[in-house]
């Protein structure tokens, strides 16, 4: 149950500071790195609560922003990274690349707390 | 706290937003910041626009006098209703803005020589290119004059600058166009002098054909001799039909041009740039403008059409990008109601009507920029020999910043030509050690932004006259057609008064006589209104025929078959209507190959061939003319007459080491015709054998089919597949363009639709009394490569549909099934 309280609780925090785009892109690892803090956890389930819910939230974002778009813009993209055209393969790397970053703060957090 | 796993782990994380927030070298290209760019709350994913946007909004803006409607249309196409004038460019300006705002920015960078600052030391050459020629100097001779002079154009241009900027001020971070975060920077404010900057680029698009040409024509001279040179780019084009009827009488010209005394000897037999020790390297130019960059316009008068009332037609053609150079716009305030294609970069419409009168323009091709050769008296370039003694230059610095290196200075030596473009610190291969300087109309101030402004309000002839009597540079025919039934065209620029073969080449720059001795006043500029014929036409070739008593410029520069192909049509036809002149815009018939396909088959020997080589010679005597989509007749004809040309040319043009001028086709097909043991034929290569047409035919026939049977193999042999038509986008990235369009069309066709070049906005305007228009455009009106609007209309324009103009009061608009959204500008 803390395990879910906490994803949600980095999702929802990742999110709210991504509103402002006056922020950089990365100010999640701030607020992963805080709930680690806040909320501890054994390294191992907090580096896994920080990869679920940037992952989960990029992923999520980016395939209802997909949808929306019919490919459209995901499909060129996904030819000049390259991914073959895949818009599939692009919301995948996007939400990897949010993943491993969300996972790797909330991990660094854990091990401040930790005895 | 565990120290250690700690730090691990933090120096970790650290490390890889570092990676993931720097741009990473792949290759010649560099990457986005990975993360950024991922991100779907400030990357990419936010210019993936839902396909049910809905663009309704709201927009308080403290600079407007009033309260402005904006309607869009089904198809994206804004609808302005203004109470003032500058209220509505003010909104003109932030629309293009909120759609194409990478575009804007980027164009004026290329035009000011401002790549490098963007995309590092690798866009250099084109940066000192556009520096050197003198963009920066022109727009700000433009800016410098409507600033003192004009206050009208002044303040348009001001609020169109003001609601740019509007648009950038309230613009956040992550809505960014998609280009800025690909490439990693960030836009800047507008400027009235990116207007003027723009416009120049046009200038630069639709006159710098001479900036390479003359280079060219010169070393082409040079290699050859003037003999044989005046043979082979003969300015006789036996079958031209002018922009003017034959038979026009002209007026006695008020300047006649006396040639230098001494032409003969320092300037047409004279061989240029022989002797020079090269020390510098040799800069790479952005590729020359295109020779097409030309376009079809004509309008009937009422006793050719159905309805009684005039049809005018434009067709510009041009370089085929995404996002498109055209942006559609109606601008209606209580002094004037306007529709057609505007410039992102500058107020107004450029091609369109209003509710009395339409206009459209296509090239005038005529030569305004020359080259003059200078003798500095050393390398600091202080002082130059000019009428006998050693003049002082002023030198202009142009400071080019550079990312991620040092910033990069030019000092260009201004003399009383103008810059000194190439010089010791600046060649090409062309320019082959030179010292020169740049004469150019377009460095003179400019009243061409007014000419807009005039013809959206002109309501007759004379308004027409008046407006484009302010146009200077790039030359233009300028064709009209009122509702009241006048019909007119006219060529019109600041065109110089030339001598035969003044400024074909590079001329000598040591005395005045070489100088341009006049511009030839608008009141003797071609024109013509309501001929017997009941139509006026241009297509880029030459105005008038000989008894014009100024010189037009080297033949080269004016495309022949096109001119005549529109003309075939218009005479021919009657009781037209506006989708008959849908067929002819996008009409396929090749009216060269009719011509040449006979004359080909007369020297052709065919018992020579091999059986291939048969089937191929089948292959084209059984097409029909047209330069379809699916036709292989025409992908045979063109392989063909290349390598007849070849055959024919490539003995006098080889051995040079830079590349030459290829002769025109009609230099070729005008012999064809008439002179079957034209000397030039020979293979002056073989000593032992002197060849003729009937050798060099059916050997040209011989090798095309080589290359014809490996398009056959590879599938290409079909026209559209072997043309591959394209649409790309401005950085050339694959991708974010249209490519291999199914579309047919070609050079000297009316539907001129090249590889990467053809009409760019085709126009038809019935001038009813309820005005009835149609037109389109090769991309769509949002410059988002993520927008279902960024590429909308190109396969409709690829299978040669028009879309139904929506023009239209206000109360009316409102109420049409096809307008969607509604943006209001309320003043603060």
């Amino acid at each position: 149950m803390k395990i879910i309280i906490s994803i949600l609780l980095c999702a929802l925090l990742a999110y709210a500071v991504g509103i402002y785009g006056n922020l950089p892109w990365w100010s999640f690892v701030v607020t992963n790195l805080i709930v680690a803090i806040v909320v501890p956890q054994k390294s191992f389930h907090s580096f896994l609560i920080g990869f679920l819910s940037i992952g989960l939230l990029w992923g999520g974002l980016a395939l209802a922003i997909d949808q929306g778009n019919h490919h459209i813009l995901a499909t060129k993209v996904a030819t000049i990274l390259p991914l073959k055209g895949s818009y599939i393969s692009l919301i995948v790397l996007t939400s990897f690349v949010g993943a491993l970053l969300g996972g790797l703060a909330s991990l660094t957090g854990s091990f401040i707390k930790m005895k | 706290m565990r120290l250690l796993p700690f730090l691990a782990s933090a120096i970790v994380t650290i490390g890889v937003v570092f990676v993931l927030n720097t741009q990473l070298t792949i290759g010649p290209t560099k990457s986005p910041k990975l993360g950024y760019f991922l991100s779907p709350q400030h990357g990419f994913w936010k210019n993936a626009e839902n396909v049910n946007t809905n663009f309704d909004a709201s927009i308080v803006a403290g600079e407007l006098k009033g309260n402005v409607d904006v309607y869009l249309d089904d198809r994206l196409v804004p609808h302005i209703y203004a109470d003032h004038d500058e209220d509505a460019y003010f909104v003109q300006g932030y629309l293009h803005a909120k759609y194409r705002l990478w575009q804007m920015d980027f164009q004026t960078r290329v035009a000011s020589g401002r790549l490098s600052e963007i995309a590092g030391a690798d866009k250099l050459s084109i940066d000192r290119f556009f520096r050197r020629l003198g963009m920066v100097y022109g727009a700000e001779q433009t800016e410098a004059n409507i600033n003192a002079t004009n206050p009208v154009m002044k303040a348009t241009v001001d609020a169109y600058t003001s609601g740019v900027n509007a648009y950038l001020k309230q613009l956040a971070p992550e809505d960014l166009p998609f280009e800025y975060k690909l490439m990693n920077y960030e836009p800047e404010l507008w400027t009235p002098k990116k207007t003027y900057l723009f416009l120049m680029f046009m200038s630069y698009d639709l006159t710098g054909h001479s900036v390479a040409a003359d280079l060219q024509l010169t070393n082409t001279r040079d290699f050859l001799s003037y003999d044989l040179f005046s043979k082979l780019y003969t300015n006789n084009q036996d079958s031209l039909d002018p922009i003017i009827p034959k038979g026009t009488v002209y007026q006695k010209p008020s300047i006649i041009p006396i040639k230098p005394v001494n032409a003969d000897s320092t300037y047409l037999l004279h061989k240029s740039g022989v002797a020079y020790n090269l020390q510098t390297k040799f800069e790479t130019s952005p590729e020359a403008p295109n020779k097409n960059n030309g376009s079809n316009n004509w309008a009937l008068a009422g006793s050719k059409t159905k309805s009684g009332r005039p049809i005018l037609c434009s067709d510009p053609h041009l370089g085929l990008n995404l996002p498109s150079l055209w942006y559609e716009v109606q601008i209606t305030t209580p002094t004037h109601s306007t529709y057609g294609a505007s410039f992102p970069g500058s107020p107004a419409v450029i091609i369109g009507f209003n509710d009395s009168l339409a206009w459209g323009v296509t090239n005038a091709g005529r030569d305004v920029l020359d080259y003059y050769e200078l003798k500095f008296k050393d390398s600091t370039e202080n002082e130059y020999w000019f009428n006998g003694e050693w003049k002082s230059v002023t030198k202009r610095k142009e400071v080019i910043k550079v990312k991620d290196s040092a910033d990069v200075v030019e000092e260009i030596a201004m003399t009383h030509w103008g810059p000194a473009m190439y010089d010791a610190h600046y060649q090409n291969p062309q320019s082959k050690g030179r010292n020169l300087a740049v004469k150019w109309t377009a460095h003179n101030a400019s009243t061409g932004v007014e000419t807009f402004y005039q013809l959206n309000r002109a309501k007759n002839y004379d308004d027409y006259l008046h407006a484009i009597s302010l146009w200077t540079c790039p030359g233009q025919n300028f064709v009209m057609a009122t509702k009241s039934g006048d019909i007119a065209i006219k060529q019109q620029g600041s065109f110089v008064a030339r001598w035969e073969r003044q400024g074909d080449f590079i001329m000598p720059g040591q005395d005045s006589s070489y100088d341009w001795q006049g511009i030839i006043p608008n009141e003797e500029n071609p024109i013509i209104k309501n001929p017997i014929r009941g139509f006026v036409s241009s297509a880029n070739q030459k105005a008038t025929d000989v008894t014009y008593p100024y010189y037009l410029g080297t033949a080269t520069s004016f495309p022949l078959y096109r001119g005549i192909s529109v003309n075939k049509h218009l005479i021919n036809m009657s009781q037209i209507t506006p989708q008959d002149m849908q067929s002819l815009q996008t009409n396929n018939y090749n009216v060269f190959a009719e011509t040449a396909r006979p004359a080909l088959m007369r020297y052709l020997q065919t018992d020579k061939l091999s059986t291939d080589a048969k089937r191929m010679v089948e292959e084209l005597t059984h097409w029909n003319l047209f330069n379809e989509e699916g036709s292989k007749g025409i992908t045979v004809f063109k392989i063909i007459w290349d390598s007849v040309e070849q055959a024919v040319w490539s003995d006098e043009l080889a051995g040079s080491d830079i590349p030459l001028t290829k002769p025109d086709a009609y230099v070729l097909l005008d012999q064809l015709l008439k002179d079957s043991n034209w000397s030039i034929a020979d293979d002056i290569r073989t000593k032992d054998k002197i060849e003729n047409f009937k050798d060099q035919v059916t050997l040209g026939v011989e090798n095309a089919t080589k290359k014809l049977l490996e398009l056959e193999k590879e599938n290409k042999l079909e026209w559209a597949l072997f043309k591959a038509t394209r649409v790309m986008h401005l950085t050339k990235i694959p991708a974010l363009s249209r490519m291999n369009l199914p579309i047919g069309g070609g050079v000297n066709i009316i539907n001129a639709t090249t590889e990467n070049h053809g009409p760019s906005w085709r126009m038809i305007v019935h001038m009813t009394d309820e005005i009835e228009a149609y037109g389109l455009y090769p991309g769509g009106q949002s410059g988002n490569p993520g927008s279902p609007y960024y590429d909308s209309f190109i396969n409709y324009w690829a299978a040669g549909k028009y879309y139904h103009l929506l023009f239209l009061s206000k109360e009316k608009l409102i109420k049409n099934e096809r307008t969607k959204w509604h943006i209001q500008f309320k003043t603060a």
